[in-house]
């Protein structure tokens, strides 16, 4: 057995943390840093920086514009971003739609959308979840009727992911409503700006404006906007999700929220002694440290059995649950750490009025914004089902 | 033994709910709290006259309650209702002035007419008083301060700020009016401040205040603690009704035992909660205060941001919304834990107190007071 990264891996996370570092502005690691909101030009920006790299759709063959890594490659990539305070990159074109269309779409879609991801022309967002379908996604209800080359859109989508900055979005439509309800739902790709399409903001728990209804009242759609064959979307949108949740541990998340809190524990004082010396909070963070190094080798593990063709489904729920529990708990703990300067709606203040650094001012707000990890993605709760039913099969 | 409060108070605890128990009350708190002034307009004035301020003095002191059974009933109430009303400041300032026999001030704070808030907490002050690193001196016939304090819970529009300060004499209690604050929303709604202090001139109320402001605050805990049930109950009552209703996969969510089992144990650590807040109470004023208000502040610090964050994800994605009223409950059950000590200061304490050379540890319960046989 061997734990150790070969030393081309090594070479490989040398190269990407220097390129990272030196060409992330400062400005926008800082705003991750200190959880403030990033505007679109934030993410068009680095995304453009990724892009000039060939490091922006990393999933994706070479032959469409890929790096060409290997799953451990791709792990110490995500890895090295998250240690740099790199935004996010939007997931819904690159890691959804863009390898969805490489399985399932026609050449044509290929051609005509994946370049438009690559350099940012559109900004796709992800029409899945309604009012009434959220862990039964099966149950949805938005109606796509055929009427000659187009369809007709009626319905409501939900919970849509920074879809105020997009122009595109791909949704799970009803074409049929005979048999299983997983027998009639189409993948189709929607012009954001067609008339009858309306976006409204969702105001979250944090304050934050981050997700979206939408509305749909005959918009039109031409039927080449079909992925796949008709009432086989299930199929696509399963696929999706395994995509989905590739980078779904969030090791290097937990490691540099690990990092962030000791730094702040070494920094603060309470009633005589630094965090870092409390006992309770030492050993909180010890506890945590112990579970995202497990979780690290899990991780590893799975990345293993991935290459070698070996990966079951369900393990990877298990690695959902645990990562994003150990996400959570940091949260929790840094938030804690903060005591009664935790409170204070730190918007409120400028910056030198501030009595805790300015990287952990929002600890607070940035805290319940992640309580949605444990949410979204299929919620821990359907992991766990998705793990029973594997366990207890007959 | 008998756990029933006695009718007066059941009287004032049926009052505030009829006054507090409506929900366009609860939108009007939403739209208020999270800028200034960060009351509800009107509110206040209302509180005051059905009693609420009168409630945390006794008749000797101008009101007609002042323990801590008054406290709890206000507060579990105020937290039912999410009120973010400046309640805590006001409780401590009254409890302060009344043990310093300022009746003149006192007559307006119970009208309702004057409104106070306590500055003790520094950066880098939790709960150990002796920690204070503000200082007073002397300056020609008054006193100056020097410092900064932190998280002065209702703060912004306090016309009476009481300051604890470092003295030759121990730690010295400070009036001030018109202080220069920084204010700022708190991040579940309600007004907090800062407060930077240089030669700042104030009026010396006593040199050394050690232990009535421990006393006011072990008070305040309670209150807090009390407030954090209320608002328990109503949070895990949501949810219930929630799962009842929300169908997926062609049930209701409630039919899933897994999540059943959740809300269970949301509402047995609701029942260990107002059990510590009964024990706190009835403790308060006794030898066992400290010990059973650490207690109390300590699993309350555990179970209530449980309980935030469990309504939350059984809620799904609606918990995440700022327009559902349970997620302003979850944020003000997780920030209470930042109020007056967390749960692990006050474990902390608690440990100090069962270490073997506090003395404490094999003290058997103490015998009930006449205090806590009247609850
Ligand atoms: C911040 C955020 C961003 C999102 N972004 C997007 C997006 O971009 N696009 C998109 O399509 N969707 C998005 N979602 C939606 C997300 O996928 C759903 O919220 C999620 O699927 C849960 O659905 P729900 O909210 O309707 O909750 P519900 O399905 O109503 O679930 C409520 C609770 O019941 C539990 N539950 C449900 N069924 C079962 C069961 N059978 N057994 C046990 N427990 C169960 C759930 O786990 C949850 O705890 C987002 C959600 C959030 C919060």
């Amino acid at each position: 057995m061997d734990l150790d990264f070969t030393a081309e891996e090594q070479a490989f996370r040398k190269h990407v943390r220097e390129v990272i570092r030196g060409e992330l502005p400062r400005e926008i690691s800082d705003k991750v840093l200190q959880g403030r909101g990033l505007t679109k030009e934030d993410i068009e920006c680095w995304q453009a920086i990724l892009n000039r790299h060939g490091w922006l759709a990393t999933t994706w063959p070479a032959e469409f514009g890929g790096p060409g890594w290997s799953v451990v490659e791709r792990h110490i990539f995500n890895e090295e971003c998250a240690l740099a305070s790199a935004p996010r990159i939007v997931t819904f074109g690159l890691v959804m739609l863009g390898p969805v269309l490489i399985k399932f779409g026609t050449k044509e879609q290929q051609d005509h959308y994946l370049p438009r991801i690559l350099d940012g022309r559109d900004w796709w967002c992800q029409g899945y979840s309604e009012p009434g379908a959220g862990s039964d996604l099966a149950g949805l209800k938005t109606r796509a009727v055929r009427d000659g080359d187009t369809y007709v859109i009626n319905g409501q989508k939900t919970w849509t992911t920074l879809g105020q900055h997009a122009n595109w979005i791909f949704c799970l439509v009803r074409t049929a409503t005979e048999g299983k309800p997983q027998d009639g739902i189409s993948f189709v790709l929607v012009d954001v700006n067609s008339p009858g399409v309306e976006m409204r903001p969702i105001k979250l728990i944090d304050g934050s404006k981050e997700v979206n209804e939408v509305f749909f009242t005959d918009v039109r759609v031409p039927v080449t906007n079909l992925v796949g064959e008709e009432n086989k979307g299930w199929t696509i949108a399963k696929y999706l999700l395994t995509h989905e949740r590739t980078n779904i541990a969030g090791v290097g998340h937990s490691t540099k929220d690990l990092e962030k809190f000791r730094k702040l524990a070494a920094e603060i004082e309470r009633d005589g002694e630094k965090v870092a010396d409390n006992p309770l909070y030492a050993m909180r963070a010890a506890e945590l440290e112990a579970d995202l190094e497990a979780m690290r080798v899990t991780n590893l593990r799975l990345l293993a059995d991935a290459s070698s063709g070996a990966a079951e489904g369900h393990r990877s729920s298990l690695l959902k649950i645990k990562g994003t529990q150990i996400r959570q708990e940091l949260q929790n703990l840094y938030r804690s750490a903060l005591g009664s300067a935790a409170a204070l709606d730190a918007d409120d203040l400028s910056e030198n009025e501030l009595a805790v650094p300015v990287e952990a001012a929002r600890a607070a707000p940035v805290y319940f914004n992640h309580r949605k990890l444990s949410i979204y993605g299929g919620s821990n709760e359907i992991q766990r089902n998705i793990v029973a039913k594997e366990l207890f099969r007959e | 033994m008998d756990f029933r409060i006695s009718e007066e108070r059941q009287m004032l605890s049926d009052m505030l709910r009829r006054f507090w128990g409506n929900d366009p009350m609860l939108e009007a708190r939403n739209a208020a709290v999270y800028e200034a002034p960060y009351q509800v307009p009107g509110v206040w004035a209302q509180l005051a006259e059905l009693g609420v301020f009168g409630a945390f003095l006794s008749e000797d002191e101008g009101g007609f309650g002042g323990t801590a059974e008054d406290v709890v009933v206000v507060f579990e109430e105020a937290g039912r209702a999410l009120s973010a009303e400046p309640l805590l400041g006001q409780l401590l300032v009254m409890r302060l002035l009344a043990g310093l026999g300022r009746a003149d001030l006192l007559e307006e704070m119970v009208a309702g007419a004057t409104r106070g808030a306590l500055a003790f907490a520094e950066p880098a002050l939790s709960v150990d008083l002796s920690r204070t690193a503000a200082t007073a001196a002397r300056r020609g016939d008054g006193w100056v301060l020097n410092g900064r304090k932190s998280a002065i819970y209702g703060g912004p529009g306090a016309d009476v700020l009481l300051v604890t300060a470092r003295t030759d004499a121990g730690l010295g209690l400070f009036l001030l009016r018109d202080a220069p604050l920084i204010e700022a929303a708190m991040v579940d709604g309600g007004g907090i401040a800062e407060l930077v202090m240089e030669d700042l001139a104030a009026e010396c109320l006593a040199e050394d205040a050690a232990p009535p402001v421990e006393a006011a605050l072990d008070l305040g805990r309670i209150a807090l603690c009390s407030e954090a049930v209320g608002a328990m109950d109503m949070l895990t009552a949501m949810t219930v009704d929630y799962l009842k209703q929300r169908r997926q996969f062609g049930r209701p969510l409630a039919s899933f035992q897994a999540l059943q089992h959740r809300v269970v144990d949301m509402v047995m650590e609701g029942e260990q909660a107002r059990s510590i807040v009964i024990r706190a109470m009835a403790s308060y004023g006794t030898p066992d205060q400290a010990r059973h208000v650490a207690m109390a502040k300590n699993l309350l610090g555990r179970v209530a941001p449980h309980v935030a964050e469990e309504a939350i994800q059984l809620h799904g994605g609606i918990g995440m919304t700022w327009e559902y009223p349970g997620s302003h409950y979850a944020k003000r059950l997780v920030l209470l834990d930042h109020q007056l000590g967390d749960r692990r200061d006050h474990a902390l304490r608690l440990m100090r107190m069962c270490a073997p050379d506090a003395g404490a540890v094999s003290r058997p319960v103490t015998a009930r007071t006449p205090e806590s046989q009247t609850a």
